[in-house]
């Protein structure tokens, strides 16, 4: 992948940190990352790393991807100054369009490349877990693309929110396999697509959707998403002569925030803000907000904050938004927030509802109720601080949470 | 840590070096603390090794059971309601050994529940209940330096897995780190699969005698005697788990409990295994 600009900065403890150099070999991103997987899966990961190391400097490779960015997914997407939001929320707002992609959503610039590379090492089959429903669809989309048989495992109570999205991916051709384990929401789909994998490592790639799981996925995913931030640099810079003071994502995993930080982590001025899913409140425990209130442990391949219990079982997540709702984060997050370069807080499932309506009244603009966590922080901050300028990643489009919007407001579709 | 307990060394190397001589694969039976009750773990413990059972594996239970098949999955579903953590079980074992000071017990579970207690806790615990080994399925000996290191001061085994996919290096690298025995996964896939090829076995066994010196241990599609008696042919130990996993639970659901019957159910079905390895090899 090119590269982004990764001087040495200084971070927290004031010794230089050159970000680029993250993670090292063995995955670790400070003392977060590695590789916790069974035996079976190690052969595979190491076979995948090697692929990966290969690809990732490949001329071939890097113009494939670049030119489906551009000609398929419909890359680069706009940055768009929402004057009204602006004038509301008493900052000046800019939006990063990843809704305007193909399928609605970020999650599709990591799962081209995933496939790309898939179809480069041979595989046959596809597998990916989803919450939401976009990093499924993402998925189906560019196995559709590329005539690859695609399993996407879905917890069974995802289905029932997300049922546009089921749709979707059928038509798509891929089997939706309902995960009735555990809290039947995205952490057991990801534990039912690894034991899809450890059965079927021959032909299988596991696509993973955001920046979690054992090494190499962590990097990888925050490679092929890191063009979100080189884009909207260059954008910010071509359209206002400088860096945003702030930049704002949503934290589910953590793919978006990390696509668009990485290109900022090596300008001090620029603060990063990362939006946790707080659910119903942080103080309530009905939340999905690991690094505002969780620890670190070790869990789907990765050590990294994580909410559990005294006894170190994981537990129940709850957010408003499917996309949002994972117990664990992707481990640079820990590693940024322990050093002290980007800054998480939890927003509740009330301030992202409002600012849903917001954004669709202020700007004609459908936001994912993941993304619209990230403009409820900017809300946040702008009454904060005032005048500044803010850079919000719009991670993706709302149409598929009508059916949650109308719920919440009692209306039957 | 305490100073004063310095721990005898594991019970695992006794038992292999004893087998040797007796010329047959150790059973090694594996259940799920706190399925379907923490009550009566310990009694299935004893049960067990009446059967014939030489060494015991415990499953810790965990919320994220990864690397497990339906059968154990739902053990673990089923042992978190009574809200069993790994504390809970390190207490189980110490109560299994006021009855058996003989029969080594190994844990087998996951990382997050130790890192939660704390490894050096954990095993100053452990080891003082009486563990001889311990299995974490999501800690490959990469990741495992700081387990190995405290395990190797209370005399505990650090138990590893090898799979199919495993590379002759990393191999050598778990036979390095490994001790007791390496725990052998003879199937691509989660605990519970089917189609075991007792051919392809041995050759694959042969491989890794290559390059470790510990003793092989066979798990994973081992569900009767007749598979139990080919595997432990070739293997150094017989690891049989959803087979006892599902036993249990059909025989205690229709029961209503772990009953004397269950009990006698279980020790029965052991006690073939059992025989099926002691004439494997004659
Ligand atoms: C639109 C949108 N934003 C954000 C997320 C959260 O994922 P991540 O934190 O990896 O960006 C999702 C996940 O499904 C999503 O669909």
């Amino acid at each position: 992948m090119p590269e982004t600009n990764s001087k040495a900065t200084v971070g927290a403890t004031g010794a230089p940190v050159d970000y680029a150099s993250f993670p090292d070999q063995r995955g670790r991103f400070g003392d977060y990352g590695g590789r916790y997987v069974a035996e079976t899966l190690m052969g595979p990961i190491e076979e995948l790393t090697a692929a990966y190391e290969k690809y990732r400097n490949d001329p071939g490779f890097i113009e494939e991807f670049e030119s489906d960015l551009r000609d398929y997914v419909g890359r680069p997407t706009a940055l768009y100054h929402a004057k009204r939001l602006s004038e509301a929320y008493g900052a000046e707002i800019w939006l990063k369009r990843e809704d305007l992609n193909h399928t609605g959503a970020h999650k599709i610039n990591n799962a081209l490349g995933q496939a790309l590379l898939a179809k480069r090492m041979g595989k046959t089959r596809i597998i990916a877990e989803t919450g939401a429903g976009q990093h499924g669809v993402a998925t189906a989309t560019v196995a559709a693309r590329l005539g690859i048989e695609c399993v996407v495992y879905m917890g069974a109570d995802d289905i029932q929110r997300q049922a546009p999205n089921v749709f979707r991916m059928r038509l798509l051709g891929a089997k939706v396999v309902p995960v009735d384990s555990g809290t039947r929401t995205l952490k057991d789909a990801l534990n039912e697509a690894m034991r899809d994998w450890v059965t079927n490592v021959d032909d299988t790639f596991y696509i993973i959707g955001t920046v979690a799981g054992p090494h190499p996925y962590p990097m990888m995913v925050r490679d092929f998403q890191s063009v979100i931030g080189r884009e909207a640099r260059a954008q910010m810079l071509e359209k206002t002569g400088e860096l945003p003071d702030q930049v704002v994502a949503c934290v589910g995993g953590g793919s978006n925030a990390i696509g668009i930080f990485h290109a900022f982590l090596a300008d001090e001025s620029v603060e990063l803000h990362g939006s946790e899913a707080g659910g119903d409140g942080v103080e309530t425990g009905r939340h999905a907000a690991p690094l505002t209130a969780g620890r670190p442990g070790v869990l789907h391949g990765n050590r990294t904050y994580l909410m559990e219990d005294d006894n170190g079982q994981i537990i129940g997540t709850h957010s408003i938004s499917a996309g949002l709702d994972y117990p664990g984060v992707g481990p640079e997050h820990s590693w940024l927030k322990d050093i002290g370069r980007v800054q998480y807080a939890a927003i509740t499932d009330d301030e992202a509802m409002a600012a849903f309506h917001e954004v669709m009244r202020c700007e004609g603009i459908i936001p994912a109720i993941e993304s619209a966590h990230a403009v409820a922080h900017a809300r946040l901050l702008a009454e904060e601080r005032g005048g500044q300028r803010i850079l919000v990643n719009l991670s993706g489009r709302g149409d598929k949470d009508i059916n949650t919007v109308a719920k919440l407001e009692g209306i039957e579709l | 840590m305490s100073e004063t307990t310095k721990q005898s060394a594991s019970r695992l190397a006794p038992l292999f070096e004893r087998l040797k001589g007796e010329n047959r694969a150790a059973l090694i039976p594996y259940i799920t603390a706190g399925d379907p009750d923490a009550r009566t773990t310990v009694e299935l413990m004893h049960a067990m090794v009446g059967g014939g059972a030489d060494a015991i594996e415990i499953g810790v239970p965990f919320s994220d059971p990864m690397a497990d098949g339906p059968v154990i999955q739902a053990a673990h579903e089923r042992a978190l309601k009574s809200g069993l953590g790994l504390r809970g079980v390190i207490d189980l074992v110490a109560e299994f050994r006021q009855r058996d000071a003989e029969t080594p017990v190994i844990l087998m579970g996951y990382q997050n529940p130790i890192e939660a207690m704390g490894v050096s806790a954990f095993v100053d615990k452990a080891a003082s209940a009486g563990v001889d080994g311990v299995l974490t399925v999501d800690l490959p000996p990469e990741e495992a330096d700081e387990l190995v290191a405290a395990m190797g001061e209370r005399g505990m085994d650090p138990i590893f897995l090898l799979a199919p996919t495993t590379s002759a290096g990393r191999t050598r690298e778990v036979a390095s780190k490994g001790s007791g025995f390496v725990y052998y996964v003879s199937l691509k896939g989660v605990t519970g699969a089917a189609n075991l090829d007792t051919d392809a076995l041995a050759a694959q066994l042969e491989d890794i005698r290559g390059a470790c010196a510990l003793p092989v241990g066979v798990g994973f599609g081992i569900r009767d005697a007749e598979t139990a008696g080919q595997v432990g042919q070739v293997a150094d130990a017989v690891i049989v788990g959803s087979a006892i996993v599902r036993l249990i639970h059909e025989q205690a659901t229709a029961a209503g409990g772990v009953n004397a019957q269950v009990l006698e159910t279980v020790r029965g079905f052991l006690a073939e295994l059992r025989s099926a390895l002691e004439t494997a090899r004659t």
